[in-house]
């Protein structure tokens, strides 16, 4: 005779490793994201910097878009928005680019006070020394607002980290999601979160105290 | 053009539920960044002023609440408490998540604020007479508000934009009830379009509300 079938079974080791695949893909789709978005942002916050009136009129109100409006519901509505113009997109497609084009918004405006804690004075000094400007850009701005700038933009990337956790309501099957699905099967509720939140802050904790002990070093 | 036809009628039909449901969504946020505002006070007085285990209390709280994505605080006093048999209603959940977020956030924000006024006015002003209870709320806070004005305006901002999340909990503040008609009307596009635009409007207002406060705050 057929054993009873049990839809609830207890945590087990299998699931630990459920539980891990789904945080590599956490980390998966962040990395992506928070990389391709970071050179995006970059670029949008040089051109705010330098693109005056005309960058004024057209790239920062659709940046500004990006940050007022839930994450939640860009999602989405890129989700369903996607297959109107022809685009097939799965989840992890959607949530990639609108994860990039969010991070790109927040690079932007780091970015451009990035090039802005630089003085003027010494960009002129750069450039009557013979530097380009594009050398000016590299081996001065950079290094200098690069520093300026790194901790927040730590803060974007690990709160993007940290967003794509939103992904899951596209059905992408990240660490919450994963842990969303052995909490309905296993009724563990308490264990199972606290494995997904210490991971979370396994990943984030560290990095945030990094670049805060970077900050205090720079500053002196 | 598309392939696809939009059908806004039932979405303006809608529209006052969708504006009534706003509302809910800038009351949980403004209720939380109360809540917030004052535990995030007591968190930062404790970090500076007390060891023990008070600050080891007040220091995990601020870790979490910072290196954890909002959705899983809220998943936690959702499916972690009922784990104990604490099972609360979804405006209590999101309240309750929003407040652990925007405490911890504040927090910090206040420990920089009261960092950057000098100990030296606490002293002078209690040898001028005063208790500290009268040199804390007249010389310092006043101060300090000043100085973390503005990240509270983004918190506030922030707490907008978090409650979204509100949707994945069951509570039927603006996301809930966009994300309730679409599924009963299968224009989700639609729907959400609409949704995105009055979250950008709330946002607006919120911002331009607090810059006109500003001004008449600090016109000093």
């Amino acid at each position: 005779m057929e054993p009873t079938i049990n839809f609830f079974s207890g945590f087990n080791f299998k699931d630990l490793w459920f539980l891990g695949e789904a945080a590599l893909r956490t980390m998966w789709i962040s990395v992506l994201s928070v990389s391709i978005g970071t050179v995006l942002g970059m670029f949008f916050g040089w051109l705010l910097y330098e693109g005056k009136l005309v960058a004024a009129l057209t790239v920062a109100p659709i940046l500004d878009i990006f940050r007022s409006v839930p994450l939640i519901i860009q999602l989405v509505l890129f989700y369903n928005f996607a297959p109107i113009v022809g685009l097939n997109l799965d989840p992890f497609g959607s949530g990639v680019v609108i994860l990039t084009i969010y991070t790109a918004a927040l690079v932007a405006s780091v970015t451009r006070g990035g090039i802005e804690a630089v003085d003027t004075p010494m960009r002129r000094a750069a450039r009557s020394l013979g530097m380009s400007y594009w050398q000016d850009l590299r081996y001065v701005v950079l290094p200098i607002g690069g520093r300026a700038v790194f901790p927040a933009w730590v803060g974007v990337a690990l709160g993007v980290m940290k967003d794509s956790a939103l992904v899951s309501v596209l059905g992408y099957v990240e660490l919450l999601k994963a842990s969303q699905i052995l909490i309905t099967r296993t009724q563990e509720p308490f264990l199972i979160l606290t494995l997904a939140g210490a991971f979370y802050f396994a990943l984030s904790y560290p990095i945030s105290r990094y670049s805060a002990s970077l900050e205090k070093r720079w500053v002196q | 053009m598309f392939d696809y036809n939009f059908h806004w009628r039932p979405v303006m039909k809608n529209l006052p539920d969708l504006i009534e449901a706003a509302f809910l969504t800038l009351q949980v946020a403004v209720l939380a960044m109360i809540i917030g505002i004052v535990i995030g006070l007591c968190l930062a007085l404790i970090r500076l002023h007390l060891k023990g285990p008070l600050y080891w209390f007040a220091s995990s709280w601020v870790e979490l609440a910072r290196n954890t994505p909002v959705l899983f605080q809220l998943f936690f006093f959702g499916f972690g408490l009922g784990a104990f048999g604490l099972h609360l209603s979804p405006y209590v959940i999101v309240l309750a998540g929003l407040s652990f977020n925007c405490a911890g956030y504040l927090a910090e924000n206040f420990r920089g604020g009261f960092q950057a006024v000098p100990d030296t006015q606490i002293r002078a002003s209690r040898s001028l007479g005063m208790t500290a209870w009268q040199a804390y709320t007249r010389v310092i806070i006043p101060q300090v508000f000043r100085i973390v004005y503005h990240p509270i305006t983004n918190q506030l901002v922030w707490a907008v934009l978090m409650s979204s999340l509100g949707m994945l909990v069951g509570f039927r503040e603006l996301s809930g009830e966009t994300q309730f008609f679409a599924s009963r009307t299968f224009r989700i596009f639609e729907y959400f379009a609409v949704t995105a635009v009055i979250y950008y409007a709330i946002v607006k207002i919120v911002l331009l509300a607090s810059r006109l406060l500003a001004a008449r705050l600090f016109r000093y």
